[in-house]
C-alpha cells in the first residue's frame, strides 16, 4: 500500500495543523476538567498526527472495520490525547469535548474500550497494550489480515516484566505486522524514568530483543513521518519499534518550563493562557 | 538471619524402612480410585474434537502444553498451537489479543500460575472485555505434593472475586469431556481446573445418564441423613465415601457443583432445605473463599439454615509429600470423608 492510497492522508490539511488542533482540543478538554494528563497529551500530539493522518488505514465511520490499522492505547492515563486525536479524525464528534472527564461521559479520565469508540482496548493497568497487540497481530496473521497493530506505550513501562515477554514473543513469532511506539519523555509517576529504573540504552535492548529499532525526535515531524513510513516499509522479518523522544508539554512554553512532573500542575486561570500561546504559534 | 515468625521445618528426621516409605507424587497427580475406569487425556481429545469443527478455536500454552494434555492439540493440529514460552503475562495478554480478532484461544498453565502470576493480565486484558478467553489450568488444589510453589489451594477464591468470569471444577473425565464445548458455546471468559494424564470416569459410573451442564448442580446419589454439596474431584471422593457409610447404614446425598461461579443457587438451596439433613461442602481448595463459603453466603441470603459444616483445605501453606498422605492429613481421602461426616452426625 502507498502512502496515496490512504484516504486521510489525502487531505490537504498540514500534519502540523493537525498536531495543533489535537494539541487545542486536549488543552480545551482540561480546562474542562480542571485537570488531565495535559503534559504527555501535548508531548506525543506530533506523534499521533502521524499516526492518524499520515500512517494507519481507517475508516471514520467505521470504527471497527475489520480492514483497519489497530491503534492501541496501553498508556489509559494517555485518553485525553487519544481523545483529541480521535475527534480530529472524525471518529468521536467534537460536541462532546465538554463531557471529558464527566459523570456519564463516553471519555472517562483513563482509556477504556467498553466506552469509547476508536480505543481499541482497556490500558491503565501497565504493561499491558504490547501483549495483547502481539496476540492481536498473531491473530491477524491467522486471518491473513495486511493490517498493521500500532501500540502506544509509555517510557515508565519498560520497567514492566510483561513489557519485555511480549518483546520476546512478538521477534520469536516474527510479527512483522506490528509497530511498538514508545513515547521517551523521561518521566513517570515518581520523577524522571531514568532515575527510577533506567531502560537504557534502550534502542540497543529493542534491537537485541530482536526488533527493527528507530529512535527519533518526537516532536520532529518530518522525522516521525520518516520513522513511521520505514518502520512500515521495512522487509525486516520481524517486530518494529520507534522510540520517541519527546518533550512535554510541547507548544506551551511557560509550561514547558515548569518543573515538569507526571501529572503538570496547570492552575485554573492558566488553562485560557495555555490556549492564547498555543493560538500564537498555529500552524496554517 | 531468621526472622521469628518465618516458617521452618529443618528438625532431623528419621528415615522409615523401604518397605514404608511413599514417594513424593511428581507433576502427574494419579487421581484414580479403585474401580473406575480411565480416560487418556480428556481435555485435549475433546479440545481436538471441537478445533475439528470449529476453525476459531486456537490452543496457548506457556511451557506447559504436555503437562496440561494441550499437546494433543499441538500434535493434531500444529497450525492451531502456540507455543508462548515460560511466560504467563504474555500468555494472557496474547490470548486476550487474539480472542479481540475473532478465535476462541485456550490458554493453559498451571493453576498457580494463572492464578497468582497472570492475575492482573487476566483481569483487564481478558475479563473486564468479557472475551471468550479459557484458561485450563492443572494441578488444581492438593493434587501435587511439590508444596505450595505448585499447589494452587486459593485459585477458586481469587476468580471468585473477577467480574464476567465463569469457574468450574471437573469431578472427572465424563466432566472434562462435557466442559470443553459447553466452555466454547458460552460467549465469555471462562476459568477451569484440569485433570491430566489417565483421568477416572466417576460421574457416569454412579450415574449412567450424567452430563455437565455448564452452571448447573446435579445430584449424582439420594440419601436422607446427610447431603454432601461438591465440586471437582472431592465429589469422587464423596461418592466412595457415601458408599463406605451405606455399610453402616448412614445415607448420603450428593450434589455435585462443577459450576463455582454462576453458582446454582436454585439447586443447592432447594436440596439444603430438604427435610433436616446436615449439609456439608466438600472442595479441594482451602476453605476460605471457595465452594463452602459461597454456599454458606447462598442459603443464608436464601433464609435457609441447616446444620452445615465445610471439608476443604485449611487455611495453611501445605505440606510437601506423597499426595495419599496428604490428602489422610489434610482430611480429603476418602476415609477422611467418611469419618467427618460420620463424626457431625
Amino acid at each position: 500500500m502507498t502512502v496515496d492510497d490512504r484516504a486521510p492522508a489525502r487531505s490537504n490539511v498540514s500534519l502540523a495543523r493537525r498536531a495543533w488542533n489535537i494539541r487545542r482540543k486536549a488543552l480545551q478538554m482540561g480546562e474542562v476538567q480542571g485537570q488531565g494528563y495535559i503534559g504527555q497529551a501535548l508531548g506525543i500530539a506530533d506523534v499521533l498526527a502521524a499516526s492518524y493522518f499520515h500512517a494507519m488505514d481507517y475508516r471514520a465511520d467505521e470504527p471497527e472495520w475489520e480492514g483497519r490499522d489497530r491503534f492501541l492505547l496501553s498508556i489509559g492515563h494517555y485518553a485525553i490525547a487519544l481523545y483529541a486525536v480521535l475527534m480530529e479524525a472524525g471518529i468521536l464528534p467534537e460536541e462532546e469535548l465538554e463531557t471529558y472527564g464527566m459523570d456519564d461521559s463516553r471519555m472517562p479520565m483513563s482509556g477504556m474500550a467498553s466506552y469509547t469508540p476508536g480505543m481499541e482496548i482497556t490500558g491503565g493497568s501497565l504493561g499491558h497494550g504490547l501483549g495483547i497487540a502481539v496476540g492481536m497481530a498473531m491473530g491477524l496473521k491467522r486471518k491473513k489480515n495486511p493490517a498493521f497493530i500500532y501500540n502506544l506505550m509509555s517510557d515508565g513501562e519498560l520497567g514492566e516484566g510483561s513489557t519485555w515477554e511480549a518483546a520476546m514473543s512478538g521477534a520469536h513469532h516474527k510479527l512483522d505486522n506490528l509497530i511498538c511506539l514508545v513515547d521517551f519523555n523521561d518521566q513517570q509517576a515518581d520523577g524522571k524514568s531514568t532515575e527510577m529504573l533506567c531502560s537504557e540504552p534502550l534502542g540497543d535492548k529493542w534491537e537485541a530483543f530482536g526488533w527493527f529499532t528507530q529512535r527519533v525526535n518526537g516532536n520532529d515531524l518530518d522525522a516521525v513521518v520518516a520513522a513511521m513510513d520505514a518502520a512500515r516499509n521495512s522487509d525486516h522479518s520481524g517486530p518494529r519499534v520507534i522510540i520517541f523522544d519527546t518533550t512535554m508539554c510541547k507548544g506551551v512554553p511557560f509550561l514547558e518550563q515548569r518543573e515538569i512532573t507526571h501529572f503538570v500542575r496547570v492552575d485554573a486561570d492558566e488553562w485560557g493562557k495555555a490556549l492564547d500561546v498555543l493560538e500564537e504559534g498555529k500552524p496554517a | 538471619m531468621t526472622m521469628a515468625s518465618m516458617a521452618r521445618k529443618y528438625e532431623p528426621r528419621k528415615v522409615t524402612p523401604k518397605e514404608e516409605r511413599q514417594a513424593t507424587s511428581a507433576m502427574i497427580a494419579s487421581l484414580a480410585a479403585e474401580g473406575y475406569d480411565t480416560v487418556a487425556a480428556p481435555f485435549g481429545q475433546a479440545l481436538v474434537e471441537a478445533a475439528k469443527a470449529d476453525d476459531r478455536i486456537v490452543g496457548l500454552t506457556a511451557d506447559l502444553g504436555k503437562y496440561t494434555d494441550l499437546h494433543i492439540l499441538g500434535n493434531e493440529m500444529p497450525d492451531r498451537f502456540y507455543q508462548m514460552g515460560m511466560a504467563e503475562q504474555i500468555l494472557m495478554s496474547a490470548a486476550a489479543g487474539m480472542a479481540r480478532e475473532g478465535f476462541i484461544p485456550f490458554a493453559t498453565t498451571y493453576a498457580v500460575f494463572a492464578s497468582r502470576r497472570a492475575y492482573d493480565f487476566i483481569a483487564m486484558a481478558i475479563a473486564e472485555e468479557n472475551l471468550p478467553v479459557k484458561i485450563c489450568c492443572a494441578l488444581p488444589g492438593l493434587t501435587t505434593g511439590y508444596g505450595p510453589s505448585h499447589q494452587a489451594t486459593e485459585d477458586l477464591a481469587i476468580f471468585r472475586g473477577l467480574p464476567n468470569m465463569t469457574i468450574i471444577d471437573p469431578c472427572c473425565a465424563d466432566d472434562i469431556m462435557g466442559m470443553v464445548p459447553a466452555m466454547i458455546e458460552h460467549n465469555g471468559p471462562v476459568y477451569s481446573r484440569l485433570l491430566r494424564g489417565k483421568v477416572p470416569s466417576v460421574l457416569t459410573r454412579h450415574k449412567p445418564d450424567y452430563k455437565f451442564e455448564l452452571g448447573k448442580a446435579q445430584m449424582i446419589r439420594e440419601g436422607k441423613d446427610a447431603l454432601v454439596i461438591s465440586t471437582g474431584f472431592m465429589t469422587m471422593r464423596a461418592l466412595d465415601a457415601a458408599e463406605q457409610l451405606a455399610k453402616d447404614n448412614v445415607d448420603v446425598a450428593v450434589l455435585h457443583c462443577p459450576t463455582i461461579k454462576p453458582l446454582d443457587v436454585e439447586a443447592i438451596v432447594a436440596e439444603a432445605s430438604k427435610g433436616g439433613r446436615l449439609v456439608i461442602t466438600a472442595e479441594n481448595h482451602t476453605k476460605v473463599g471457595g465452594l463452602g463459603e459461597a454456599v454458606a453466603g447462598a442459603l443464608l441470603t436464601n433464609g435457609v439454615a441447616p446444620k452445615f459444616r465445610m471439608i476443604g483445605l485449611p487455611d495453611e501453606f501445605l505440606e510437601a509429600g506423597a499426595l495419599p498422605t496428604l490428602h489422610d492429613m489434610y482430611g480429603l481421602s476418602v476415609s477422611k470423608v467418611a469419618e467427618q461426616i460420620k463424626g457431625w452426625l
